[in-house]
């Protein structure tokens, strides 16, 4: 029997919701332009989210011009003429500013030419070093605290959000001047280390007031593992695959990108594929637990001997997490759509740094370093232009999973969340995409819309952050497929089996919304500089 | 999945209840001892409740998909205890510089990469060789 307590309220210039990276740039860049900041996460400001479990690498090029613009240029050609420059260049300068404000909070070491390492930072230790540094800036860090939905005002501004504090049993609102989404993206609960929190939940928030997504189709990615356990993937660039006689597979190489995941797809959907790592480099076997000291031990604890043992592996899906889209960024301020309403890092569309690939690993985590903090900065800035506007009314957005639209039933979240991931995390669906396949996907996943948002809610607590998971990820499935089938062409991480072409009309945005009903438009004219 | 709160190690601070991102674990029910696996099914064997016990009392399964039944005498003896966090250099009495290797992370994964697409390009002379998406050894 639980005691729930009377809730609590919070009132503060800036919230910021989430708990990763991104989140905690934000709360620090709201800090620093003076705002009084309050951060709200589903779990630990420290291990929630694949920062914490990771080891970002951060785009890192020095300040001259020259090197800078090379950079730039070579990765802009990547993009396929959907990211844009001038935001290139403004992730690589505050990325360059701002890594090295740690100094004091991690223990930075050498790169092993004498300077200091910057770029690469590990998970736990760069998480830690955000968390001391966002409490020496002042900011309140409520833990455990899952929002569960954004509070406007009459005008359709952002209020606050409210939520439960699951360990506290007490449910809490907040109101602020305005309000910075850092949820992270999504990877359907495929199992990838460090998604488990990261379901959708500050899209689906922001879709409920009004927001627009953007690049939503550019949501397939994959990264191997043992089949029992998700790691990092340092030791497995070099691995050879077998298949359960023992026979050699004929994989391309991880440098071919999508012809190595098809190859390891469609091996493994003809059975138990097995990878051994007798070749990985002589030099990572002493002090791969020196890097990854978490990589080790689930081949440890089982008996195994990786670099001797072979060992069953699987493709864990990444979803938009090394996937690309999220919330569709309006403006140079990181501002939604939604009046007061900011995103940072995964939870917003990545397309105008990285385009149609994939922008795992630096580039990435430049976008979410400087997102984080131009959207605490002008969240910061917004309060104090018009104040935190605290006392008129405001109204709870949040509809499916805590108000049904018909009768509240029981309504299966778990089973749900599988069904919807499905869709997305099916390697042979999703790296084949088909005209016929994404219908039959957007068909089924109407249909669990349909269920869950008639029925599933009405219950406080636990079961209210359980039911709004399965709301958010069943919302991010229907707005990936929708994308998926309406870029009929192959850009990108999006390939499409029927349409295997890149289509030169289609270089630009494709937006998608809605809840109850799901839309997509292109962008009416792509960026002046993506078109130029 | 975390298999293991060691009752004579654990000092009931509840360092791990807090740092679990996913919300496996309550507070004891008594306010004193060790914190209860309450929700086992969120755990998503990220290790980092064992990073964050600054005692060695917990044991993380290394299956993610299923719990696992575990000896606990057996992982008494295994020596795994505590192994991760001295590894990850957080018991900072005997680690000062535990990231001075960490720079080689980018070198090594493109290395590994390096290998395989050789490899494979011995096997495909038509093989089209892309650059390598990772940062060259050396750099």
């Amino acid at each position: 029997m639980t005691i729930e307590r009377p809730a609590l309220t919070v009132e503060t210039d800036v919230l910021v919701i989430g708990g990763g990276m991104a989140a905690a740039w934000a709360a620090i860049g709201a800090a620093q332009a003076g705002a009084e900041v309050a951060l709200v996460d589903k779990g630990f400001l420290g291990t929630s989210g694949v920062t914490a479990t990771g080891g970002p690498n951060h785009w890192w090029v020095p300040p001259d011009p020259a090197e800078r613009a090379a950079a730039v240029e070579r990765r802009h050609a990547s993009s396929l003429g959907l990211a844009e420059r001038s935001w290139m260049h403004a992730i690589l300068e505050t990325t360059w500013r701002n890594l090295p404000r740690l100094e004091g909070y991690y223990p930075f070491a050498a790169d092993g030419s004498g300077r200091t390492y910057y770029s690469g930072v590990r998970g736990p230790e760069y998480m830690r070093a955000l968390r001391r540094y966002a409490e020496d800036l002042g900011v309140r860090i409520l833990d455990h605290h899952p929002a569960l939905e954004l509070l406007l005002h009459q005008d359709g501004s952002v209020a606050g959000a409210a939520g439960y504090a699951r360990l506290d049993r007490r449910d809490w609102s907040a109101r602020a001047g305005a309000v910075v989404l850092a949820t992270g993206g999504c990877a359907f609960r495929s199992g990838l280390l460090g998604s488990y929190n990261n379901t959708g939940d500050g899209h689906l928030m922001a879709a409920e007031a009004g927001a627009e997504l953007s690049g939503m189709e550019f949501s397939v990615s994959y990264s191997l593992s043992p089949v029992w356990a998700s790691t990092r993937t340092l030791p497995y660039t070099a691995a050879r695959f077998y298949d359960a006689d023992g026979a050699p597979l004929d994989i391309p190489p991880p440098g071919a990108g999508a012809a190595h995941l098809q190859g390891l797809a469609r091996a493994l959907e003809a059975g138990p594929v097995y990878a051994d790592l007798e070749d990985a480099p002589e030099a990572l076997r002493p002090i791969l637990r020196r890097i990854q000291p978490a990589t080790p031990p689930p081949f440890e604890r089982r008996g195994l001997d990786l670099f001797k043992d072979r060992f069953q592996v699987a493709l864990f899906g990444e979803g938009t997490i090394r996937g690309v889209g999220g919330l569709r960024i309006a403006g140079e301020a990181c501002e939604t759509t939604v009046t007061g309403l900011y995103a940072a890092g995964d939870t917003a569309t990545r397309e105008l740094v990285t385009g149609a690939i994939s922008g795992g690993g630096s580039l990435n985590s430049a976008w979410a370093l400087t997102s984080g903090l131009i959207a605490g900065e002008a969240a910061a800035g917004r309060t104090a232009r018009d104040g935190r506007r605290a006392d008129g009314a405001a109204h709870p957005a949040g509809r499916a999973g805590l108000r049904p639209a018909k009768s509240a039933r029981s309504v299966d979240g778990r089973a749900a969340i599988t069904l919807a991931g499905t869709q997305i995390l099916e390697p042979t669906k999703a790296l084949w995409r088909k005209a016929a396949t994404l219908d039959a996907s957007r068909l089924l996943l109407g249909d669990l819309w349909r269920e869950i948002a008639d029925h599933a809610g009405g219950e406080a607590g636990l079961p209210a952050i359980a039911a709004r998971e399965a709301v958010a990820v069943t919302a991010m499935a229907r707005w990936c497929t929708a994308a998926a089938l309406a870029r009929a062409e192959s850009r990108g991480i999006h390939q499409r089996a029927d349409a295997p072409a890149t289509d030169p009309t289609l270089a630009k945005r494709l937006l998608v919304g809605g809840l109850d009903t799901v839309w997509t438009r292109f962008e009416a004219f792509a960026s002046a500089e993506a078109a130029a | 999945m975390i298999a293991l709160i060691l009752e004579e190690r654990c000092t009931g601070c509840d360092a791990c209840v807090l740092a679990c991102p996913s919300h496996v674990l309550d507070f004891a029910a008594s306010g004193d001892g060790p914190p209860r696996i309450a929700r086992l099914d969120q755990c998503q064997t990220c290790y980092l409740c064992e990073l964050y016990c600054p005692v060695d009392a917990i044991y993380v399964a290394p299956d993610q998909r299923a719990a696992e039944t575990v000896d606990p005498d057996a992982v008494r003896a295994s020596g795994h205890l505590g192994r991760l966090r001295r590894d990850q250099g957080w018991n900072v009495a005997e680690d000062a510089a535990p990231l001075e290797v960490y720079w080689r992370l980018g070198p090594l994964l493109g290395q590994g990469a390096e290998i395989a697409a050789d490899r494979y390009s011995a096997d495909h002379p038509e093989w089209e060789r892309p650059p390598s998406p990772f940062p060259r050894p050396g750099r």
